[in-house]
């Protein structure tokens, strides 16, 4: 069942038929999935009142309905160490269209993974997992499996992995906590099973993963088109 | 649902067959039957008359006898007819063998038929397709006798959705002497689908493999039938067509991306333990090799062979499979050794492969094969047999054989296919080894065993 809170912002996501980042993640963190320290800063004093809690560096995005893709839009700016970048960052992206604020967040280390959701038709809502990062569709490192997931299915995935290697300590770097990324894909399994009408796609990419955590850097829901639509509910 | 009306009829009626036209379908089904098959068989036409001098009942109605199964081989427009008169005298069931309902766009008769038949809890195969054949039952194809080849009875059922595919499967099937417990073309799958077929043949007890062509699920059609085929207790091998992607579709997200029709169709298979087979060649050998056996290994492989040429090309082929072929112990290299003829002793190769060169004889293979069968570091035994070595007899596939027979280890054996070294191959054949004609399809029987189980 999903919870209210969740209902209301599918139902207001309707109209350009995603869900925008802060919202989903803040969908995430009700399902117990851990996402950066962030905020959705609707003007600059609230973007340096971030900085002044969590401290630099940060990254920016822009949020918008109208841009997807933020990354091939600029709408993403790493590594700002400064109130002057920070300033810039968001004058900049105050210009971009449909402006509906900027997400400042913590920079956070780890091994770039990714999870996804798709709805299939002859299959149903299955899951993705692989290696992350920009570069995921042309290294296409990555498993499916029919969700809901259960625990015995993670060794499995991760084993399927060309990459598994670098989860499991390469060349002296430490293993990811398998048990946090298991928590994770497990809690994303739940929620894709109960979105699983409201949904086309979900990806969340990238999935930071350290010795320590295993935190959902981006996400993006796609929703289906009775969805858009405004006919499923 | 009872299909045993549909599989095992003891009577059947052919609805449909043509006064004029001998080449008509229902003609030629009748026909095939008529005398030739255990079941009784009745011709149908609404004008009567006769056909090679038996009645021509003018309604299904008026057969003296109750109808298990109704082949109806009439016009698309007459079928809802046909279906509530058969419905009515408590006809079994049915296949629909004529064209011309979803598959030309007349989606509604087909709904019509569907519905009808729900209703009345009455199992029909198809429409659009060529129906049933049930060895030692009946044939319902509307091929000529003489022109179709009939693997013998044996242990492997197929569900196709396209007939032309059944019939060519079934050729194979004899040539590789793989016999079939039933064939059943589902054409458009109206009513009884794969998931269906699948649950009737799991009870069957003729049955301990079942293998499908499939063309595509309706929505969320798969996820059902994967469930069903992870709880099935035989094996389930599956091979898809339309695994291409159609057209350059655009998509807003990696996932979607990634994670294309055949992506999705082909890793739930695995996650689910169910056989893909990605060719025609691991079909045929998939269904060889689970026919034999049904339960799982590791992929452990121990080769024996009397050339170390085979023995290197088997393992290339092994590696590259993803099976294992672990080095013996020097322990268990001696403990070989010592069952092996004075001659071969010392230039035979036991690291595995075992190479026991062209001087070994039938007691060499026995006695190897005897002890990789008792080793729990291997869990399949391929055997590259060349009959044209000089110590080899036509004895020697059924002896070995016999080894399967008391360990229970899966042997998997290679011998070319010629018909002078028949004997040797039916050796294997007949006493329930499998045999193939190739090195690449003897390993394909062995990764058989490997995924037939959750990945």
């Amino acid at each position: 069942m999903l919870k209210r809170e969740i209902k209301e912002i599918l139902h207001a996501s309707r109209p350009h038929g995603w869900v925008l980042e802060p919202e989903a993640k803040n969908i995430l963190r009700s399902y117990g999935i851990d996402v950066p320290r962030f905020t959705w800063a609707a003007t600059l004093e609230e973007a340096l009142h971030f900085v002044r809690e969590h401290g630099f560096p940060v990254v920016a995005k822009v949020v918008s309905p109208q841009i997807l893709h933020k990354s091939d839009a600029g709408g993403v700016i790493t590594g700002i160490d400064s109130d002057a970048l920070l300033q810039a960052t968001f004058q900049k992206f105050g210009q971009m269209d449909a402006f509906a604020g900027m997400l400042v967040e913590e920079m956070l280390p780890g091994l770039e993974l990714m999870a996804g959701a798709k709805v299939d038709y002859q299959f149903g809502p299955v899951i993705l997992f692989g290696m992350g990062g920009t570069e995921v569709e042309i290294y296409k490192d990555t498993v499916l499996r029919m969700a809901p997931l259960e625990e015995r299915d993670i060794p499995s995935m991760i084993g399927n992995l060309k990459g598994h290697p670098l989860l499991e300590g390469y060349r002296g770097s430490k293993p990811i906590n398998v048990a946090a990324l298991t928590r994770t894909l497990l809690a994303f399994s739940g929620l894709v099973m109960d979105m699983n009408e409201c949904i086309e796609s979900i990806d969340l990419n990238p999935v930071l993963c350290s010795p320590e955590t295993c935190v959902v850097a981006d996400a993006r829901i796609m929703l289906n088109r009775a969805q858009k639509n405004g006919h499923a509910g | 649902m009872d299909f045993r009306a549909l599989f095992q009829p003891s009577t059947m009626a052919v609805i449909g067959v043509s006064l004029q036209k001998d080449q008509h379908p229902a003609n030629v089904i009748f026909r095939k039957n008529h005398l030739r098959y255990p079941v009784k068989v009745f011709a149908v036409n609404p004008k009567g008359g006769s056909l090679q001098g038996e009645t021509v009942f003018k309604n299904i109605s008026d057969i003296p006898e109750k109808v298990d199964l109704a082949v109806i081989a009439a016009r698309a427009d007459h079928v809802p007819d046909i279906l509530s008169e058969c419905i009515a005298c408590g006809t079994g069931g049915a296949a629909v063998i004529s064209g011309g309902f979803a598959e030309i766009g007349r989606i509604d008769l087909q709904e019509t038929v569907v519905s009808m038949a729900r209703e009345a809890d009455f199992p029909f195969i198809g429409p659009n397709c060529l129906g049933i054949y049930s060895p030692s039952f009946l044939d319902s194809f509307f091929l000529p006798s003489e022109r179709m080849i009939r693997p013998d009875q044996g242990n492997v059922a197929v569900v196709s959705q396209s007939g032309g595919i059944l019939v060519d499967l079934m050729l194979k099937f004899k040539e590789e002497s793989i016999g079939i417990s039933l064939g059943v073309s589902i054409g458009n799958k109206a009513m009884i689908r794969e998931i269906d077929l699948l649950q009737y043949l799991e009870k069957d007890p003729g049955t301990k493999v079942i293998a499908f062509y499939v063309e595509g699920f309706s929505k969320g059609e798969g996820r059902d039938f994967v469930l069903a085929a992870a709880r099935c207790s035989k094996p389930v091998i599956v091979i898809k067509s339309g695994k291409s992607p159609g057209g350059s579709r655009a998509v807003s997200s990696h996932t979607a991306s990634l994670a294309g029709d055949y992506e999705v169709f082909s890793q739930v298979l695995a996650q689910m333990g169910v056989v893909e087979a990605r060719d025609e060649l691991e079909l045929i050998s998939f269904c060889e090799s689970l026919s034999c056996y049904q339960k799982p290994i590791d992929g452990k492989m121990g080769i024996i062979t009397g050339s170390g040429g085979h023995g290197a090309m088997a393992v290339d082929v092994c590696s590259a499979h993803g099976l294992r072929v672990p080095d013996l112990t020097i322990q268990d290299q001696e403990s070989i050794r010592e069952g092996l003829s004075t001659s071969i002793k010392a230039i035979a190769s036991l690291k595995n492969p075992i190479d026991l060169t062209g001087s070994a004889v039938d007691e060499d293979f026995v006695s190897a094969a005897r002890s990789l069968s008792t080793m729990p570091e291997i869990d399949c035994v391929l055997m590259l047999l060349l009959p044209y070595l000089p110590g080899i007899t036509s004895d020697l596939g059924a002896r070995l054989s016999g080894i399967y027979q008391k360990e229970g280890k899966a042997l998997i054996a290679y011998v070319p296919h010629v018909e002078k070294y028949r004997m040797l191959i039916e050796g294997f054949e007949l006493n329930g080894v499998p045999v193939s004609h190739s090195i690449d399809a003897a390993v394909l029987m062995a990764e058989a065993l490997r995924r037939c189980q959750p990945c």
